[in-house]
């Protein structure tokens, strides 16, 4: 029987003030604590490793509230989108939902199959989350800090957890590696499904790593460097984001990070019409909970990548800039950029659940005589530019991006796709509408 | 099959702006955007189910079951098997025994339901010579084990105690047959109501 007291605690974290007095009691006690512990270490925050560390925590804590937060968004936006509620039991308007989630994945049983590849297939949900984790490292969060206690001729430090040289090639490193968990669990599955999933991924994923390898290089081309806060700090200073200077390099990796999140409309590694589960079908319980938070995770680093490079990561017009380094303005900086990722899931999401689901051909097809020829024409245009020393010119630039796309386009409606797997002795009848 | 049966169409060429994908990716996303601001529609089309029970055709809808009593009290049932033969889940186990009532020959001493094996057909409630066995609109029959999901003859007829100010018996009572020799008004007149 119903313990009486939870059903009262529930009812009553239904009701919108007790549920924000609640969320903001501990907010003002997390608040607290935070400042009081930067306060104690004070002198940690005033190192750049220290900061790094400090970013490290709080961002991990942010994701993997975010992740939780993300399943929640998405079965709101897809009951919204079908004209449904969605969750709204369990806390105010279902915002508790996340936890009722999370507990039952961890009292749920956890079925390990008989003839699995033990220990391969424990590593790949570890895998699968833990790399897609690992992107973070390079995201300039906030700019630079100096903090008030720190001398004033100080140098500022980086809010960002490695401020490597080379941070577009480790970026490109860490999301070829995502395939890792995903090929992992389909194999050691010892299911066919499972490992037909897991193939599909490795080919999908391989695929679309050179678009999005491609795309890079155009904004490597543009930016003239490889690190990232060098990139966002160029588009602040500027005050126009890269995105109008190279439009069809965003969607060339806007495309390429949808593929290589796995969802739809690229998700064949686990569509369910096919494949059961795909490479996840023998997982469950917590080592399930792992895969799905780790496509959130993916999500959430897919589009804080495209936002350092293509939407000027923290900056916004009017709000401080790349000179501000004062810890409000890092707050300010913070928070711009993780709504700018809100938003950017967002859109994941209602793409989710617009489009239907690639056919394998067409999807191979997009990637290598689409994707492929249109990011390679796009370098040359790039390359060209920064011959001419125009890189730099936002006229110039769009004006290449639109003369590959008018390109493609001439090529797209001259070329005819191939129709495979049809009778072709036989009369072919039209079936377009008049 | 034959082969002039099997028609082979072509795919449509897609002209170029479609193989762009983009102008497509637009339209739906205008689609799925406007449902999902629509907040009146959701409002409309989604019952509240706890807060808000929707309207159910009481006269026909196939919720759990009952056991009608005759206008004495005693259980309408009289134990012919007719339901348990006609019930495609083999969910009715009955028992029979020598009525103790003058008007029937026998009664059910035991008639169990397992409602968790039940399909909801209604075939008993059709095949039920005396209107005995009848499906009610109570849906929301729950239990935490599955011996507490096989209702026997007192549950059942507390259902009926339950439900018949919601939805009253259907027929009058003919467990009296043989004794009243035809009395019985549909007896009478069989087509009376196909007239009207």
């Amino acid at each position: 029987m119903r313990d009486p007291v939870a059903i009262k605690i529930e009812r009553a974290l239904r009701n919108p003030a007790i549920f924000f007095g609640a969320a903001a009691v501990i907010g003002v006690i997390a608040i607290a604590v935070l400042v009081a512990l930067a306060l104690t270490f004070a002198n940690v925050l005033a190192s750049q490793f220290g900061l790094s560390l400090i970013v490290m925590a709080i961002v991990l804590v942010i994701m993997l509230t975010a992740c939780a937060l993300c399943i929640l968004a998405e079965r709101r936006v897809s009951a919204w989108v079908q004209d449904r509620h969605g969750p709204n039991r369990v806390g105010f308007a279902g915002l508790l939902q996340p936890i009722a989630d999370g507990i039952k994945m961890f009292i749920k049983e956890d079925i390990i199959p008989g003839n699995v590849d033990r220990p391969l297939y424990l590593l790949a949900p570890a895998l699968a989350f833990g790399i897609a984790l690992l992107g973070f490292a390079v995201i300039p969060w906030a700019g630079y800090v100096r903090w008030p206690w720190m001398p004033a001729d100080a140098a500022p430090l980086a809010t960002q957890v490695a401020n490597l040289d080379i941070g577009f090639l480790y970026i490109v490193a860490i999301a070829s590696m995502g395939v890792y968990g995903v090929v992992l669990a389909g194999y050691a599955s010892n299911n066919k499904y499972a490992f037909y999933g897991g193939m599909r991924a490795a080919a999908q994923m391989i695929s679309y790593e050179i678009p999005m390898g491609l795309g890079l290089l155009c904004i490597l081309l543009t930016a003239g460097t490889l690190r990232l806060d060098d990139v966002v700090n160029a588009q602040a200073r500027a005050g126009l984001w890269y995105v109008f200077y190279q439009p069809l390099a965003f969607l060339l990796i806007l495309t390429s990070s949808f593929a290589e999140t796995n969802r739809t409309p690229f998700d064949l590694a686990e569509c369910e019409q096919e494949l059961v589960g795909g490479y996840h079908t023998e997982y469950s319980a917590l080592k399930f909970g792992m895969f799905f938070l780790g496509e959130y995770a993916h999500m959430i680093t897919g589009s804080a990548l495209l936002i350092a490079l293509f939407f000027g990561g923290w900056h916004v017009w009017l709000l401080p800039g790349v000179e501000s380094t004062t810890w409000w303005a890092m707050l300010i900086k913070f928070g711009v950029y993780w709504l700018k990722i809100a938003i950017f899931l967002g859109f994941f999401m209602l793409v989710r659940w617009t489009l239907p689901r690639f056919r394998f051909d067409r999807l191979m097809r997009m990637a290598w005589q689409a994707l492929v020829p249109m990011g390679m024409g796009l370098v040359l245009a790039t390359a060209i530019l920064v011959v001419l020393g125009w890189n730099q010119n936002l006229l110039a630039c769009s004006a290449a991006n639109a003369l590959v796309l008018l390109v493609s386009l001439l090529w797209a409606g001259h070329a005819r796709t191939p129709v495979t797997g049809r009778q072709e002795n036989l009369p072919p009848i039209d079936v377009r509408p008049a | 099959m034959r082969d002039e049966d099997i028609l082979v169409i072509q795919e449509p060429q897609l002209t170029a702006a479609e193989r762009l994908y983009l102008p497509q990716i637009v339209d739906g996303l205008k689609t799925t955007l406007r449902h999902l601001f629509n907040v009146q529609r959701r409002n409309q089309t989604v019952v509240q189910y706890p807060e808000v029970k929707r309207e159910l055709r009481i006269a026909n809808y196939r919720g759990v079951h009952r056991l009608n009593k005759d206008p004495d009290g005693r259980v309408a049932c009289v134990a012919c098997f007719m339901c348990s033969t006609a019930c495609p889940a083999h969910c009715i186990h009955i028992e029979a025994g020598e009525s103790p009532w003058p008007d029937r020959e026998k009664y059910p001493v035991k008639f169990d339901i397992d409602e968790l094996r039940c399909i909801y057909c209604g075939m008993c409630e059709e095949a039920c010579p005396v209107d005995a066995i009848e499906l009610t609109p109570c849906f929301d029959v729950v239990g935490l084990t599955r011996e507490e999901m096989i209702f026997d003859k007192e549950k059942l007829l507390e259902i009926y105690d339950q439900t018949k100010d919601l939805k009253p018996r259907k027929n009058p009572p003919v467990t009296d047959y043989g004794l009243t020799g035809g009395q019985d008004p549909r007896v009478a007149a069989p087509n009376a109501e196909e007239k009207i």
